[in-house]
């Protein structure tokens, strides 16, 4: 073993990635927008869309930093993003809110408002997209989007949510270029009557393919001046190797561990700078795809353990580079984060069912516990095979209480890529990305296209399709909640407005998947996209293998823990009538304590491993379940649910008043599956034990947050107890739980002294964020889940 | 009589485990960090600082005791009638199959982890027997290991009885001093240690525990005189747990009505915990764990 601990050059450069603050750069929007002026109705869109990435990657400002070994930034240095005008076209208010709001910030230049004012919002004012979706939705779209029904992921970013395969480390672009002239060559203009958009695709890939690589080639030319300017040796010498890297990849393969790392490197930027895709990119089961290089160099002797974990490490400092793109209104409430959602898969089984952890998952785990970084989110993926060592690392780094790494269950991912219609091949492959998201990498678009407030469907079933927040009538006419004489009436009630909202999402969602498939052609994520150069078809509209869309939902705790107590105590028990509980919710239970207290602390409530309560969950998710899976999206794939929050379920809380299980108005519905704040008092078998009830392998994800005081996962018993829970949970077929164990006093007290706590993490849904940067009211939810003392 | 089923449990044997707790204790250790179940009867919690002070409880109650007068009896009326949950009835009668039934809903962690059921109380042993003994026969045949928690102030013939459906006996040793065991427990040691000395004649196994009390028996004289005591009587074990004290169950006494009596214990330094281990090491014991 090597000496433990970064070494001081990945110190000075995380320091450096941590302390610089996120700026607007609008270099991008410059040259994209002089393309667009030069080009737009003189060569087809798809090509447009290449000729965009070439004309930035062949004028953007290139950086490589003092000691930095991968090298190249999205925007002209690290934390500089840019703008994608075309789709989200930001207004001069829009420019000062991103300057001034004191979370998620990003600095504006006094010039760059000028610039936008001057030269962007005149020529992409009217014509982005985000204009043209919203012009699009119907009357009743858009109110239940003001409403907070669900939310739309498309309406500032575009679509991506996907993550590179093993080809991205097999295949140099030289080699696509030669499968794109054999396409091109191969079309059939005499009986295929899409011949031209083919061709169109093609040729537009086939730029997207000289793009990337004049970056790396002005990178290697940048490098090698840099050297020849040098007077450290070492260093010298380090840039000299940069300069060959980049002249190797992503022309031809990678021959050695230190090219694949920058190759990847190339590509993200790629895929990232083309469009701003939802979860950038992700380099996938980085372990399995780098073991060869590692096993290869190690005994060519040209690396050892340590300096591979410097690369590693020099290549998580560029992903935390890398703000998300800025977002605005309901879009940052969804996604409040500077976190882009990169997630890096380790451990699993190999594709011909063997354990997958190697000598390289571990320097991953090392990485990831030296790191501490917002970004990339790590996980592990958990399977049968995975040795005890490897789980326990994993929980060792865990129970700092960060909330990285999370665990993801191997199994339960292939079972549901095979349920969803993927071959056991490309299951094997696949993992996880975003929050909780599977998917087949390399081979599938899986979309989300926003979340789904089902909690509040029931408020608007109660009051007969009225909604208070808007003070408008959104929902179906059914009656009010006291015309429902049994459950069962209600129940049925609340499952038609589920129906009929869910239909007007779908609807929403078909035309904004036309219009990205149309007006926002992706060449680049195309070619590395496996089937999208054999179909001729682009990444958004359904070139690649599998194409999934998924709608998340989000409250089944509090949705659960609603109708059970309205069951317990209206229906069965009698103890209240369903007026008196209507008139308790808008009144905010002010002077209804007698009600409050038989909703809050004698009505079952999910978490508990209570049948009670866990039949209901059932069947709610069941029937959004059968509401969505299966229903066909525009690009040849279907929908299906996945059940996380991102931070939507703050937001969908503020737009809720109070709710039949007690929870007051405008606070958060429970988020992911976990059971809502306080109601799981059993300990973490039983809240495990209740979450297993869900059918998670029907689903394309579910997320489970589980909070422990450091205490109780103490010592070797309590690393043991861990281990055990995620074997159990896993064993039940769970798909994902992660870990915060952090006491509720030191919560409190960064909230209080939030400059003592700048370096304090926790998990906030399917990513890490810093404790404050989040909004009180995340604080406080984080502080007020359900801490696990027994 | 049990006051809580506690899931989740990784202290209290292999694996993970479900602990249940039996009302109950024949001893009144002056550090008992469990006082709601001394006390063989139902008991009323009341959470001062959760009252209102709106009366409702003492409107339901029916022996004008809603503030821990001798006259309560624990019937509970006034929990439901309380809106603000600072009521709670400590103490409840569970059916055989019922309990069984909780116990084996987290069977899939026995399973992974080598886990099962630590019966714990008070003093489990001074339960009713019949009910004891069905309830152990139960979880044998559902293939659960069992473990008991107890500090063996019990006729013999009781764990003679459990000892075919035992997997591990968990055995306090408090103090070896005859008077300073009455002193602090309120009873003497002898029938304790004799005990011990049979249960490990008859091959159980034994997994000892100490608590150490900061202010009591925290020092090095007290693990000399345990380790004579053991290595005297070729008592057979197969772990040692020095567990030290804490005092977070002092909040409790005040909840149904007590008074605390350790007030002067305090927690021992984690090095001084580590020092005692050493000593045990030294002195030929094996299997010396801290927790």
């Amino acid at each position: 073993m090597g000496e433990r601990g970064m070494n001081e050059r990945v110190r000075k450069l995380r320091k450096q990635s941590v302390e610089a603050g996120a700026i607007i750069d609008m270099e991008r929007a410059k040259l994209i927008t002089e393309t667009y002026k030069k080009m737009y109705g003189k060569v087809s869109t798809p090509e447009l869309r290449a000729l965009c990435l070439k004309n930035y990657f062949s004028g953007k400002t290139l950086y490589i930093g003092e000691g930095e070994l991968i090298v190249g930034e999205k925007g002209s240095q690290p934390l500089a993003a840019p703008t994608f005008p075309e789709l989200c076209c930001h207004s001069i208010a829009d420019l000062n809110l991103l300057n001034e709001r004191e979370l998620i910030n990003f600095c504006v230049k006094e010039k760059d408002f000028e610039f936008q004012e001057n030269e962007i919002i005149p020529y992409w004012g009217k014509r982005c997209i985000r204009n043209k979706i919203l012009s699009h939705m119907t009357k009743e779209w858009k109110e239940c989007y003001e409403a907070g029904i669900f939310t739309e992921f498309m309406e500032q970013r575009g679509p991506g949510h996907t993550v590179g395969s093993g080809n991205l480390y097999k295949k140099g672009f030289l080699d696509y270029k030669e499968e794109i002239k054999h396409e091109l060559e191969k079309l059939d203009y005499i009986n295929d009557k899409d011949a031209l958009d083919k061709e169109a695709e093609l040729k537009a890939m086939d730029i997207a393919c000289d793009a990337i690589m004049i970056l790396a080639k002005r990178y290697s030319e940048y490098a090698r001046e840099l050297a020849l300017k040098e007077t450290n040796p070492e260093r010298k010498e380090e840039l000299l190797c940069i300069a060959n890297n980049c002249e190797e990849v992503p022309a031809r393969p990678p021959k050695t561990y230190w090219q694949a790392i920058q190759m990847y490197w190339f590509i993200h930027l790629g895929v990232t700078s083309e469009i701003n895709p939802w979860d950038a990119f992700s380099p996938g089961r980085l372990d399995q795809h780098l073991i060869g290089f590692y096993r290869h160099d190690i005994k060519e002797g040209i690396l050892d353990e340590n300096k591979a974990k410097e690369l590693l490490e020099c290549f998580w400092i560029k992903f935390n580079n890398q703000p998300s793109p800025p977002k605005v209104g309901t879009t940052l409430k969804e996604s409040s984060t500077y976190t882009d959602f990169v997630n890096i898969n380790t451990g699993g089984i190999t594709p011909d069912g063997k354990d997958g952890v190697n000598e390289v998952s571990y320097l991953i785990l090392d990485v990831m516990d030296e790191m501490k970084l917002l970004q990339p989110s790590s996980n592990v993926q958990i399977s049968k095979k995975t040795p005890l060592r490897f789980l326990k690392r994993a929980c060792e780094i865990s129970r700092k209480g960060w909330g990285q790494p999370a665990f993801y269950n191997t199994e339960a991912i292939i079972q549901e890529l095979l349920n969803a219609g993927k071959s056991i091949n490309d299951a094997r492959l696949g993992g996880t990305s975003g929050c909780v998201e599977t998917g087949a990498f390399g081979n599938e678009s899986y979309i989300l296209t926003g979340y789904f407030n089902i909690p509040k469907i029931l408020e608007i079933t109660l009051f007969n399709g009225y909604d208070h927040y808007t003070g408008k009538q959104i929902g179906l006419s059914l009656g009010y909640g006291y015309d429902f004489d049994t459950y069962e009436e209600l129940f049925d009630a609340f499952c038609k407005q589920i129906d009929y909202f869910l239909d007007i999402k779908i609807r929403g969602n078909q035309v904004i998947e036309k219009i990205y498939s149309e007006d926002m052609p992706v060449p680049f994520l195309s070619v590395i996209t496996n089937d999208c150069i054999k179909k001729g078809k682009d990444y958004n509209a359904g070139g690649a293998r599998y194409n999934t869309s998924y709608i998340q939902g989000v409250g089944i705790g509090t949705i659960t823990d609603c109708l059970a107590a309205i069951k317990c105590n209206v229906y069965d028990n009698r103890k209240f009538s369903m007026k008196e509980l209507m008139n308790a919710l808008e009144q905010d239970y002010e002077g209804c304590d007698y009600i409050h207290n038989l909703v809050c602390n004698h009505s079952p409530k999910y978490g508990n491993d209570d049948d009670r309560a866990d039949d209901i969950m059932r069947a709610v998710f069941e029937h959004y379940m059968n509401a969505v899976n299966g229903r066909k999206n525009i690009k040849g794939g279907t929908y299906r649910i996945n059940m996380l929050p991102t931070t939507c379920h703050v937001y969908f809380g503020e737009v809720m008043i109070a709710s039949a299980n007690g929870r007051h108005a405008h606070k958060p519905v429970s988020e992911g599956i976990s059971p809502d704040k306080g109601a799981d008092t059993n300990g973490p078998t039983a809240v495990v034990k209740s979450c297993s009830k869900m059918d998670h392998l029907s689903t394309g994800g579910t997320l489970l947050n589980q909070k422990f005081t450091p205490g109780v996962v103490a010592g070797e018993e309590g690393l043991m107890g861990m281990a055990n829970l995620i074997r159990t949970y896993f064993n039940m077929d769970g798909h994902h739980i992660q870990f915060n164990v952090i006491d509720r006093k030191t919560l409190i007290d960064a909230q209080n002294h939030p400059e003592e706590y700048k370096d304090l993490i926790v998990r906030v849904a399917g990513y890490s964020d810093h404790f404050r940067n989040l909004s009180k009211s995340l604080q406080d939810e984080i502080i007020e889940r359900t801490e696990q003392t027994l | 009589m049990i006051t809580d089923i506690q899931k989740f449990s990784i202290h209290d044997g292999k694996g993970t485990r479900t602990t249940v707790f039996f009302k109950g204790c024949p001893l009144r250790c002056k550090w008992c960090h469990n006082p709601e179940t001394q006390n063989y009867k139902r008991q009323l919690y009341f959470y001062k600082d959760r009252c209102r002070g709106c009366n409702s409880c003492q409107e339901v109650c029916k022996h004008q005791a809603a503030f821990f007068t001798q006259k309560c009896v624990a019937c509970g009326e006034c929990v439901t009638a309380c809106n603000y949950s600072a009521r709670k009835i400590c103490g409840r009668d569970i059916g055989i199959d019922e309990l069984v039934s909780e116990i084996m809903k987290d069977e899939p962690f026995y399973e992974a982890s080598g886990g099962g059921v630590t019966l714990s109380g008070g003093e489990v042993l001074s339960t009713d027997m019949d009910y004891l003994l069905k309830l152990m026969q139960e979880l044998y045949k559902n293939g659960i290991s069992v473990n008991i928690d107890t500090c063996g102030y019990v006729p013999f013939d009781r764990i003679e009885k459990v000892i075919p459906y035992t997997d591990t006996f968990l055995y306090d040793i408090k103090l070896t001093d005859s008077e300073e065991h009455i002193r602090y427990t309120g009873t003497d040691n002898k029938l304790i240690i004799e005990n011990l000395i049979k249960l490990s004649k008859l091959n159980a196994n034994i997994w000892i525990r100490l608590p150490i009390i900061g202010g009591a028996n925290d020092n090095e004289g007290h693990v000399n005189s345990v380790a004579e005591l053991l290595k005297g009587n070729e008592i057979s074990y197969s772990r040692i747990s020095l567990l030290p004290y804490h005092n977070t169950g002092s909040s409790k006494y005040e909840l149904i009505g007590y008074k605390y009596p350790g007030n002067d214990f305090y927690t021992p330094k984690e090095e001084d915990m580590e020092l005692l281990k050493d000593r045990m090491t030294e002195l030929g014991l094996v299997n010396v764990y801290i927790g």
